[in-house]
Protein backbone atom coordinates (compact mmCIF):
# COMPACT_ATOMS: atom_id res chain seq x y z
CA UNK A 1 0.00 0.00 0.00
CA UNK A 2 2.75 2.42 1.01
CA UNK A 3 6.10 1.91 -0.65
CA UNK A 4 9.46 3.58 -1.08
CA UNK A 5 11.51 2.85 -4.17
CA UNK A 6 15.29 3.33 -3.97
CA UNK A 7 14.56 6.35 -1.77
CA UNK A 8 17.47 8.72 -1.35
CA UNK A 9 17.67 11.87 0.75
CA UNK A 10 20.32 14.38 1.59
CA UNK A 11 20.82 17.49 3.66
CA UNK A 12 22.89 19.74 1.41
CA UNK A 13 26.12 17.88 0.68
CA UNK A 14 25.44 15.20 3.25
CA UNK A 15 23.67 12.12 1.90
CA UNK A 16 21.48 10.57 4.57
CA UNK A 17 19.67 7.80 2.68
CA UNK A 18 21.10 5.59 -0.08
CA UNK A 19 18.30 3.80 -1.87
CA UNK A 20 15.81 2.53 0.68
CA UNK A 21 13.11 0.04 -0.40
CA UNK A 22 10.36 -0.33 2.15
CA UNK A 23 6.75 -1.38 1.96
CA UNK A 24 3.87 -1.31 4.37
CA UNK A 25 0.76 -3.44 3.88
CA UNK A 26 -2.70 -2.36 5.11
CA UNK A 27 -3.08 -2.86 8.86
CA UNK A 28 0.50 -3.98 9.27
CA UNK A 29 2.86 -2.93 12.08
CA UNK A 30 6.34 -2.22 10.81
CA UNK A 31 9.24 -1.30 13.07
CA UNK A 32 12.30 0.58 11.91
CA UNK A 33 15.30 0.14 14.15
CA UNK A 34 18.83 1.41 13.96
CA UNK A 35 21.42 3.43 15.80
CA UNK A 36 21.36 7.21 16.20
CA UNK A 37 22.03 8.93 12.91
CA UNK A 38 21.26 5.82 10.86
CA UNK A 39 18.60 7.65 8.86
CA UNK A 40 15.38 6.46 10.53
CA UNK A 41 13.99 9.92 11.13
CA UNK A 42 15.06 11.07 7.67
CA UNK A 43 13.18 8.10 6.24
CA UNK A 44 9.95 9.08 8.00
CA UNK A 45 10.41 12.74 7.11
CA UNK A 46 10.81 11.75 3.46
CA UNK A 47 7.63 9.66 3.50
CA UNK A 48 5.59 12.30 5.31
CA UNK A 49 6.54 15.08 2.91
CA UNK A 50 8.61 17.19 5.30
CA UNK A 51 11.48 16.36 2.94
CA UNK A 52 10.52 16.34 -0.73
CA UNK A 53 11.80 13.72 -3.15
CA UNK A 54 11.43 12.66 -6.75
CA UNK A 55 7.72 11.80 -7.17
CA UNK A 56 8.20 8.09 -7.76
CA UNK A 57 10.43 7.47 -4.77
CA UNK A 58 7.37 7.15 -2.52
CA UNK A 59 4.10 5.65 -3.72
CA UNK A 60 0.77 5.25 -1.99
CA UNK A 61 -1.66 2.77 -3.55
CA UNK A 62 0.40 3.02 -6.71
CA UNK A 63 0.24 6.82 -6.92
CA UNK A 64 3.52 8.71 -6.68
CA UNK A 65 3.52 10.96 -3.61
CA UNK A 66 7.24 11.58 -3.14
CA UNK A 67 7.10 15.18 -4.30
CA UNK A 68 3.97 16.15 -2.37
CA UNK A 69 4.06 18.60 0.53
CA UNK A 70 3.36 17.36 4.04
CA UNK A 71 -0.20 18.69 4.09
CA UNK A 72 -0.98 16.90 0.82
CA UNK A 73 0.52 13.64 2.14
CA UNK A 74 -1.68 13.87 5.23
CA UNK A 75 -4.74 14.27 3.04
CA UNK A 76 -3.87 10.91 1.49
CA UNK A 77 -4.14 9.31 4.91
CA UNK A 78 -0.55 9.23 6.08
CA UNK A 79 -0.19 10.92 9.47
CA UNK A 80 2.94 11.46 11.50
CA UNK A 81 3.82 11.63 15.17
CA UNK A 82 7.02 13.66 14.95
CA UNK A 83 10.16 13.06 16.96
CA UNK A 84 10.07 15.13 20.15
CA UNK A 85 6.23 15.23 20.12
CA UNK A 86 6.21 18.81 18.79
CA UNK A 87 2.99 19.89 20.46
CA UNK A 88 1.90 23.45 19.71
CA UNK A 89 2.69 25.49 22.85
CA UNK A 90 0.05 28.11 22.09
CA UNK A 91 -2.70 25.49 21.96
CA UNK A 92 -4.40 23.56 24.74
CA UNK A 93 -4.39 19.78 24.74
CA UNK A 94 -7.85 19.74 23.20
CA UNK A 95 -6.91 22.32 20.58
CA UNK A 96 -3.84 20.27 19.70
CA UNK A 97 -6.13 17.28 19.13
CA UNK A 98 -8.63 19.36 17.17
CA UNK A 99 -5.99 20.70 14.85
CA UNK A 100 -5.07 17.12 14.03
CA UNK A 101 -8.70 16.59 13.04
CA UNK A 102 -8.94 19.63 10.82
CA UNK A 103 -8.25 17.39 7.83
CA UNK A 104 -10.37 14.27 8.28
CA UNK A 105 -10.68 11.38 5.90
CA UNK A 106 -14.26 10.16 5.93
CA UNK A 107 -16.05 9.47 9.19
CA UNK A 108 -13.50 7.16 10.69
CA UNK A 109 -13.50 6.07 14.25
CA UNK A 110 -11.24 8.69 15.76
CA UNK A 111 -12.88 11.67 17.45
CA UNK A 112 -12.10 13.64 20.60
CA UNK A 113 -14.16 11.11 22.57
CA UNK A 114 -12.42 8.03 21.24
CA UNK A 115 -8.99 9.59 21.73
CA UNK A 116 -9.97 10.45 25.32
CA UNK A 117 -11.16 6.88 25.75
CA UNK A 118 -7.78 5.66 24.52
CA UNK A 119 -5.85 8.01 26.83
CA UNK A 120 -8.23 8.99 29.68
CA UNK A 121 -5.69 11.26 31.37
CA UNK A 122 -5.93 13.64 28.41
CA UNK A 123 -9.58 14.37 29.15
CA UNK A 124 -8.59 15.62 32.59
CA UNK A 125 -5.81 17.76 31.15
CA UNK A 126 -7.68 18.91 28.06
CA UNK A 127 -7.61 22.63 28.95
CA UNK A 128 -3.92 22.72 29.89
CA UNK A 129 -1.37 24.06 27.44
CA UNK A 130 -0.01 21.04 25.58
CA UNK A 131 3.53 21.70 26.69
CA UNK A 132 2.59 21.79 30.40
CA UNK A 133 2.13 18.01 30.35
CA UNK A 134 4.68 15.34 31.23
CA UNK A 135 6.64 13.79 28.39
CA UNK A 136 4.49 10.69 28.32
CA UNK A 137 1.26 12.66 28.30
CA UNK A 138 2.65 14.83 25.53
CA UNK A 139 3.38 11.69 23.52
CA UNK A 140 -0.23 10.63 24.04
CA UNK A 141 -1.42 14.00 22.74
CA UNK A 142 0.91 13.70 19.75
CA UNK A 143 -0.44 10.23 18.94
CA UNK A 144 -4.04 11.33 19.47
CA UNK A 145 -3.48 14.40 17.32
CA UNK A 146 -2.23 12.24 14.45
CA UNK A 147 -5.13 9.79 14.90
CA UNK A 148 -7.70 12.59 14.66
CA UNK A 149 -7.26 12.63 10.87
CA UNK A 150 -8.29 8.95 10.76
CA UNK A 151 -5.09 7.92 9.02
CA UNK A 152 -4.55 4.80 6.97
CA UNK A 153 -0.91 4.80 7.99
CA UNK A 154 0.40 6.18 11.28
CA UNK A 155 4.10 7.02 11.30
CA UNK A 156 5.54 7.27 14.83
CA UNK A 157 9.03 8.68 15.15
CA UNK A 158 11.00 7.72 18.28
CA UNK A 159 7.85 6.68 20.03
CA UNK A 160 9.48 5.93 23.38
CA UNK A 161 12.55 8.17 23.37
CA UNK A 162 13.13 9.87 26.72
CA UNK A 163 10.09 8.33 28.40
CA UNK A 164 9.95 6.38 31.66
CA UNK A 165 9.50 2.60 31.25
CA UNK A 166 6.06 2.61 32.87
CA UNK A 167 4.92 5.31 30.44
CA UNK A 168 6.34 3.42 27.48
CA UNK A 169 4.29 0.41 28.58
CA UNK A 170 1.11 2.52 28.57
CA UNK A 171 1.83 3.85 25.12
CA UNK A 172 2.56 0.43 23.70
CA UNK A 173 -0.63 -0.83 25.32
CA UNK A 174 -2.52 1.57 23.08
CA UNK A 175 -0.98 0.17 19.90
CA UNK A 176 -3.30 -2.84 19.49
CA UNK A 177 -6.34 -0.59 19.92
CA UNK A 178 -5.02 1.72 17.22
CA UNK A 179 -4.45 -1.24 14.92
CA UNK A 180 -7.98 -2.53 15.54
CA UNK A 181 -9.19 0.40 13.42
CA UNK A 182 -7.31 -1.02 10.47
CA UNK A 183 -4.57 1.57 10.44
CA UNK A 184 -1.07 0.44 9.57
CA UNK A 185 1.53 1.60 12.07
CA UNK A 186 5.18 2.34 11.37
CA UNK A 187 7.26 2.90 14.48
CA UNK A 188 10.83 4.09 14.74
CA UNK A 189 12.23 2.56 17.87
CA UNK A 190 15.64 2.36 19.53
CA UNK A 191 14.50 -0.33 21.94
CA UNK A 192 15.08 -3.43 19.82
CA UNK A 193 13.32 -5.98 21.99
CA UNK A 194 10.29 -3.75 22.31
CA UNK A 195 10.22 -3.30 18.52
CA UNK A 196 10.58 -7.02 17.85
CA UNK A 197 7.75 -7.83 20.26
CA UNK A 198 5.10 -5.67 18.56
CA UNK A 199 6.06 -5.56 14.90
CA UNK A 200 4.92 -7.82 12.07
CA UNK A 201 8.07 -6.92 10.21
CA UNK A 202 11.27 -5.13 11.08
CA UNK A 203 13.67 -3.05 9.04
CA UNK A 204 17.09 -2.33 10.43
CA UNK A 205 18.74 0.78 8.99
CA UNK A 206 22.43 1.56 9.20
CA UNK A 207 24.17 4.53 7.59
CA UNK A 208 21.28 5.19 5.26
CA UNK A 209 20.83 1.63 4.02
CA UNK A 210 18.55 -1.23 5.01
CA UNK A 211 20.80 -3.88 6.48
CA UNK A 212 18.21 -6.36 7.66
CA UNK A 213 14.54 -7.00 7.10
CA UNK A 214 12.06 -9.69 7.98
CA UNK A 215 9.54 -10.98 10.50
CA UNK A 216 10.75 -10.89 14.12
CA UNK A 217 10.41 -14.66 14.44
CA UNK A 218 13.00 -15.25 11.75
CA UNK A 219 15.54 -12.78 13.06
CA UNK A 220 18.29 -13.91 15.40
CA UNK A 221 19.95 -11.78 18.00
CA UNK A 222 23.27 -12.03 16.17
CA UNK A 223 21.72 -10.92 12.91
CA UNK A 224 20.27 -7.85 14.57
CA UNK A 225 23.59 -7.13 16.22
CA UNK A 226 25.42 -7.30 12.89
CA UNK A 227 22.79 -5.18 11.12
CA UNK A 228 22.75 -2.61 13.88
CA UNK A 229 26.45 -2.09 14.38
CA UNK A 230 27.93 -3.38 11.14
CA UNK A 231 30.17 -6.43 10.70
CA UNK A 232 33.09 -4.87 12.52
CA UNK A 233 31.23 -4.95 15.83
CA UNK B 1 -11.26 69.33 34.11
CA UNK B 2 -8.86 70.28 31.34
CA UNK B 3 -6.61 67.35 32.24
CA UNK B 4 -9.47 64.88 32.30
CA UNK B 5 -10.49 66.15 28.89
CA UNK B 6 -6.91 65.83 27.65
CA UNK B 7 -6.66 62.25 28.82
CA UNK B 8 -10.02 61.26 27.31
CA UNK B 9 -9.07 62.85 23.98
CA UNK B 10 -5.75 61.00 24.16
CA UNK B 11 -7.45 57.68 24.83
CA UNK B 12 -9.73 58.18 21.85
CA UNK B 13 -6.78 59.16 19.66
CA UNK B 14 -5.15 55.94 20.88
CA UNK B 15 -8.00 54.09 19.20
CA UNK B 16 -6.77 55.35 15.84
CA UNK B 17 -3.22 54.23 16.61
CA UNK B 18 -4.51 50.85 17.72
CA UNK B 19 -6.32 50.55 14.39
CA UNK B 20 -3.06 51.41 12.60
CA UNK B 21 -1.32 48.75 14.66
CA UNK B 22 -3.84 45.88 14.63
CA UNK B 23 -2.83 44.55 11.22
CA UNK B 24 0.85 44.92 11.98
CA UNK B 25 0.38 43.04 15.25
CA UNK B 26 -1.60 40.28 13.55
CA UNK B 27 0.99 39.72 10.83
CA UNK B 28 3.89 39.86 13.23
CA UNK B 29 2.16 37.51 15.66
CA UNK B 30 1.55 34.86 13.03
CA UNK B 31 4.59 34.96 10.77
CA UNK B 32 7.20 37.06 12.60
CA UNK B 33 7.13 39.45 9.69
CA UNK B 34 7.67 43.14 10.32
CA UNK B 35 5.87 44.79 7.46
CA UNK B 36 7.63 48.10 6.80
CA UNK B 37 5.06 48.92 4.12
CA UNK B 38 2.22 48.83 6.64
CA UNK B 39 1.85 52.62 6.86
CA UNK B 40 1.89 52.97 3.08
CA UNK B 41 -0.71 50.22 2.82
CA UNK B 42 -2.96 52.27 5.12
CA UNK B 43 -2.54 55.29 2.85
CA UNK B 44 -3.08 53.10 -0.21
CA UNK B 45 -6.31 51.82 1.36
CA UNK B 46 -7.41 55.40 2.05
CA UNK B 47 -6.89 56.28 -1.61
CA UNK B 48 -8.80 53.20 -2.69
CA UNK B 49 -11.74 54.21 -0.47
CA UNK B 50 -11.52 57.71 -1.96
CA UNK B 51 -11.66 56.32 -5.48
CA UNK B 52 -14.68 54.16 -4.60
CA UNK B 53 -16.40 57.14 -2.99
CA UNK B 54 -15.70 59.37 -5.99
CA UNK B 55 -16.86 56.75 -8.47
CA UNK B 56 -20.04 55.72 -6.69
CA UNK B 57 -20.97 58.78 -4.66
CA UNK B 58 -21.39 56.59 -1.58
CA UNK B 59 -20.36 57.80 1.86
CA UNK B 60 -16.89 56.69 3.10
CA UNK B 61 -18.29 53.98 5.38
CA UNK B 62 -19.98 52.19 2.50
CA UNK B 63 -16.94 52.93 0.35
CA UNK B 64 -14.77 51.10 2.87
CA UNK B 65 -17.18 48.18 2.81
CA UNK B 66 -16.54 47.85 -0.92
CA UNK B 67 -12.79 48.44 -0.59
CA UNK B 68 -12.32 45.86 2.18
CA UNK B 69 -12.74 42.69 0.05
CA UNK B 70 -10.58 44.21 -2.68
CA UNK B 71 -7.85 44.91 -0.15
CA UNK B 72 -8.22 41.43 1.34
CA UNK B 73 -7.55 40.05 -2.13
CA UNK B 74 -4.63 42.42 -2.60
CA UNK B 75 -3.06 41.35 0.70
CA UNK B 76 -3.62 37.69 -0.11
CA UNK B 77 -1.93 38.13 -3.48
CA UNK B 78 1.05 40.10 -2.15
CA UNK B 79 1.64 37.41 0.49
CA UNK B 80 1.29 34.56 -2.02
CA UNK B 81 3.34 36.09 -4.82
CA UNK B 82 5.97 38.09 -2.94
CA UNK B 83 6.25 37.68 0.82
CA UNK B 84 5.91 33.89 1.11
CA UNK B 85 8.96 33.52 -1.09
CA UNK B 86 11.20 35.38 1.34
CA UNK B 87 9.89 34.14 4.70
CA UNK B 88 12.33 31.86 6.43
CA UNK B 89 14.76 31.58 9.29
CA UNK B 90 16.50 34.80 8.27
CA UNK B 91 14.37 37.85 9.10
CA UNK B 92 16.36 40.22 6.89
CA UNK B 93 15.02 39.30 3.40
CA UNK B 94 11.32 39.93 4.25
CA UNK B 95 12.31 43.18 5.97
CA UNK B 96 14.10 44.37 2.84
CA UNK B 97 11.27 43.29 0.57
CA UNK B 98 8.64 45.17 2.60
CA UNK B 99 10.95 48.21 2.62
CA UNK B 100 11.08 48.00 -1.15
CA UNK B 101 7.32 47.56 -1.27
CA UNK B 102 6.96 50.70 0.84
CA UNK B 103 9.00 52.78 -1.59
CA UNK B 104 7.25 51.32 -4.62
CA UNK B 105 3.83 52.05 -3.08
CA UNK B 106 4.72 55.62 -2.19
CA UNK B 107 6.01 56.38 -5.66
CA UNK B 108 3.19 54.54 -7.35
CA UNK B 109 0.64 56.56 -5.38
CA UNK B 110 2.50 59.78 -6.12
CA UNK B 111 2.32 58.94 -9.82
CA UNK B 112 -1.37 58.05 -9.80
CA UNK B 113 -2.84 60.37 -7.17
CA UNK B 114 -0.25 63.23 -7.19
CA UNK B 115 1.11 64.83 -4.02
CA UNK B 116 -2.14 66.69 -3.32
CA UNK B 117 -3.73 66.29 0.08
CA UNK B 118 -7.00 64.40 0.07
CA UNK B 119 -9.73 63.76 2.58
CA UNK B 120 -12.69 61.45 3.04
CA UNK B 121 -15.75 63.60 3.69
CA UNK B 122 -18.17 62.29 6.27
CA UNK B 123 -20.52 65.26 6.32
CA UNK B 124 -22.06 66.53 9.58
CA UNK B 125 -20.66 63.53 11.46
CA UNK B 126 -17.22 65.16 11.32
CA UNK B 127 -18.12 67.91 13.74
CA UNK B 128 -20.83 66.18 15.79
CA UNK B 129 -20.11 65.72 19.48
CA UNK B 130 -21.73 64.25 22.54
CA UNK B 131 -21.80 65.61 26.09
CA UNK B 132 -20.61 63.01 28.60
CA UNK B 133 -20.92 65.04 31.80
CA UNK B 134 -17.49 66.38 32.66
CA UNK B 135 -16.18 66.08 29.10
CA UNK B 136 -17.50 66.59 25.62
CA UNK B 137 -16.20 64.20 22.99
CA UNK B 138 -16.48 64.15 19.23
CA UNK B 139 -18.61 61.43 17.67
CA UNK B 140 -15.84 60.62 15.20
CA UNK B 141 -13.10 59.98 17.81
CA UNK B 142 -15.63 57.95 19.79
CA UNK B 143 -16.49 55.92 16.70
CA UNK B 144 -12.78 55.42 15.99
CA UNK B 145 -12.12 54.11 19.47
CA UNK B 146 -15.18 51.86 19.41
CA UNK B 147 -14.05 50.46 16.06
CA UNK B 148 -10.59 49.76 17.46
CA UNK B 149 -12.10 47.84 20.38
CA UNK B 150 -14.35 45.90 18.01
CA UNK B 151 -11.50 45.10 15.61
CA UNK B 152 -9.27 43.86 18.43
CA UNK B 153 -12.16 41.90 19.95
CA UNK B 154 -13.03 40.34 16.58
CA UNK B 155 -9.41 39.39 15.90
CA UNK B 156 -9.19 37.82 19.35
CA UNK B 157 -12.36 35.82 18.73
CA UNK B 158 -10.96 34.59 15.43
CA UNK B 159 -7.66 33.76 17.08
CA UNK B 160 -9.00 31.84 20.06
CA UNK B 161 -12.43 30.57 19.00
CA UNK B 162 -12.19 29.40 15.41
CA UNK B 163 -10.47 26.66 13.44
CA UNK B 164 -8.75 29.36 11.39
CA UNK B 165 -7.37 30.90 14.58
CA UNK B 166 -6.10 27.51 15.73
CA UNK B 167 -4.34 27.16 12.41
CA UNK B 168 -2.89 30.67 12.83
CA UNK B 169 -1.49 29.84 16.26
CA UNK B 170 -0.21 26.41 15.29
CA UNK B 171 1.52 27.75 12.18
CA UNK B 172 3.02 30.55 14.23
CA UNK B 173 4.36 28.02 16.75
CA UNK B 174 5.84 25.60 14.25
CA UNK B 175 5.10 25.70 10.50
CA UNK B 176 6.69 22.31 9.78
CA UNK B 177 4.60 20.44 12.35
CA UNK B 178 1.54 22.43 11.27
CA UNK B 179 2.04 21.13 7.74
CA UNK B 180 2.07 17.59 9.16
CA UNK B 181 -1.44 18.39 10.46
CA UNK B 182 -2.62 19.13 6.94
CA UNK B 183 -2.18 22.89 7.21
CA UNK B 184 -0.58 24.69 4.29
CA UNK B 185 1.47 27.47 5.94
CA UNK B 186 1.70 29.51 2.73
CA UNK B 187 -2.07 29.68 2.45
CA UNK B 188 -2.55 30.39 6.18
CA UNK B 189 -0.10 33.30 5.86
CA UNK B 190 -1.96 34.61 2.81
CA UNK B 191 -5.27 34.58 4.69
CA UNK B 192 -3.62 36.34 7.64
CA UNK B 193 -2.29 39.12 5.44
CA UNK B 194 -5.67 39.42 3.76
CA UNK B 195 -7.27 39.78 7.18
CA UNK B 196 -4.65 42.36 8.17
CA UNK B 197 -5.61 44.34 5.07
CA UNK B 198 -9.24 44.38 6.22
CA UNK B 199 -8.10 46.00 9.49
CA UNK B 200 -5.96 48.34 7.39
CA UNK B 201 -9.12 49.35 5.49
CA UNK B 202 -10.85 50.28 8.74
CA UNK B 203 -7.76 52.21 9.90
CA UNK B 204 -7.64 54.00 6.54
CA UNK B 205 -11.32 54.94 6.79
CA UNK B 206 -10.84 56.73 10.11
CA UNK B 207 -7.48 58.20 9.12
CA UNK B 208 -9.00 59.69 5.99
CA UNK B 209 -12.02 61.13 7.78
CA UNK B 210 -9.96 62.57 10.64
CA UNK B 211 -7.25 64.37 8.72
CA UNK B 212 -5.76 65.01 5.31
CA UNK B 213 -3.61 62.38 3.71
CA UNK B 214 -1.19 62.25 0.81
CA UNK B 215 1.18 59.57 -0.53
CA UNK B 216 4.04 60.58 1.77
CA UNK B 217 2.47 60.10 5.21
CA UNK B 218 2.72 56.30 5.41
CA UNK B 219 6.06 55.97 7.24
CA UNK B 220 4.92 58.18 10.13
CA UNK B 221 1.77 56.00 10.56
CA UNK B 222 4.05 52.96 10.56
CA UNK B 223 6.07 54.43 13.44
CA UNK B 224 2.94 54.99 15.56
CA UNK B 225 1.68 51.51 14.75
CA UNK B 226 5.04 49.99 15.47
CA UNK B 227 5.33 51.74 18.82
CA UNK B 228 1.83 50.62 19.82
CA UNK B 229 2.70 47.00 18.99
CA UNK B 230 6.00 47.11 20.87
CA UNK B 231 4.51 48.77 23.96
CA UNK B 232 1.74 46.18 24.10
CA UNK B 233 4.12 43.27 23.68
CA UNK B 234 4.79 41.63 20.33
CA UNK B 235 1.86 39.49 19.25
CA UNK B 236 -0.59 40.56 21.97
CA UNK B 237 -3.70 42.13 20.42
CA UNK B 238 -5.18 43.67 23.58
CA UNK B 239 -1.67 44.88 24.39
CA UNK B 240 -1.69 46.66 21.05
CA UNK B 241 -4.87 48.52 22.02
CA UNK B 242 -3.28 49.56 25.29
CA UNK B 243 -0.11 50.57 23.44
CA UNK B 244 -2.14 52.79 21.13
CA UNK B 245 -3.90 54.35 24.12
CA UNK B 246 -0.59 55.06 25.88
CA UNK B 247 0.83 56.82 22.83
CA UNK B 248 -2.41 58.76 22.32
CA UNK B 249 -2.55 59.97 25.92
CA UNK B 250 1.16 60.84 25.92
CA UNK B 251 0.64 62.90 22.76
CA UNK B 252 -2.35 64.88 24.02
CA UNK B 253 -0.73 65.46 27.41
CA UNK B 254 2.46 66.58 25.65
CA UNK B 255 0.48 68.90 23.40
CA UNK B 256 -1.31 70.34 26.42
CA UNK B 257 2.02 71.31 27.95
CA UNK B 258 3.40 72.67 24.71
CA UNK B 259 1.83 72.12 21.26
CA UNK B 260 5.23 71.38 19.76
CA UNK B 261 5.70 68.44 22.08
CA UNK B 262 2.81 66.34 20.83
CA UNK B 263 4.67 63.86 18.62
CA UNK B 264 7.81 63.90 20.75
CA UNK B 265 5.85 63.04 23.90
CA UNK B 266 4.46 59.93 22.20
CA UNK B 267 7.94 58.74 21.27
CA UNK B 268 9.23 59.48 24.78
CA UNK B 269 6.43 57.40 26.29
CA UNK B 270 7.44 54.59 23.96
CA UNK B 271 11.08 54.82 25.09
CA UNK B 272 10.04 54.96 28.74
CA UNK B 273 8.03 51.75 28.42
CA UNK B 274 10.90 50.04 26.60
CA UNK B 275 13.26 51.05 29.39
CA UNK B 276 11.09 49.43 32.05
CA UNK B 277 9.64 46.52 30.05
CA UNK B 278 11.89 45.76 27.07
CA UNK B 279 9.51 43.03 25.87
CA UNK B 280 6.43 45.22 26.17
CA UNK B 281 3.60 45.09 28.66
CA UNK B 282 2.10 41.74 27.63
CA UNK B 283 4.85 39.70 25.99
CA UNK B 284 3.92 36.28 24.64
CA UNK B 285 5.07 33.38 26.77
CA UNK B 286 6.68 31.62 23.83
CA UNK B 287 8.92 33.51 21.49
Amino acid sequence: MLQTHALTASYGQFKALFGIDLHVAPGECVAIIGANGAGKTTLLRSISGVLRNAPGMVTHRGTPIGALSADAVLQRGIAMVPEGRKLFPSLTVEENLMIGGQVRRGDGRWTLDTVYALFPILRERRLSPGTALSGGQQQMVAIGRALMSNPEVLLCDEISLGLAPVVIRDIYAALPRIRETGAAVVIVEQDISRALSVADRVYCVMEGRVTLTGAPAGITRDAVHAAYFGNAA
Amino acid sequence: MIWLDTIVQGLLLGGLYALFAAGLSLVFGIMRLVNLAHGDLIVFAAFLILVVVQMTGLNPFLGALIAAPLLFAFGWLVQRVVLNRVLGKDILPPLLVTFGLSIALQNGMLEVFSADSQRLRAGPLESASVDLGPVTVGIMPLLTFASAVMVIFALNQIFYRTALGRAFRATSDDPVTASLMGINPASVFAIATGLAMVTVTIAALFLGMRSNFDPSIGPARLIFAFEAVIIGGLGSLWGTLLGGAIIGVAQTVGAQINPEWQILAGHLAFLAVLLVRPRGLFPRAVD
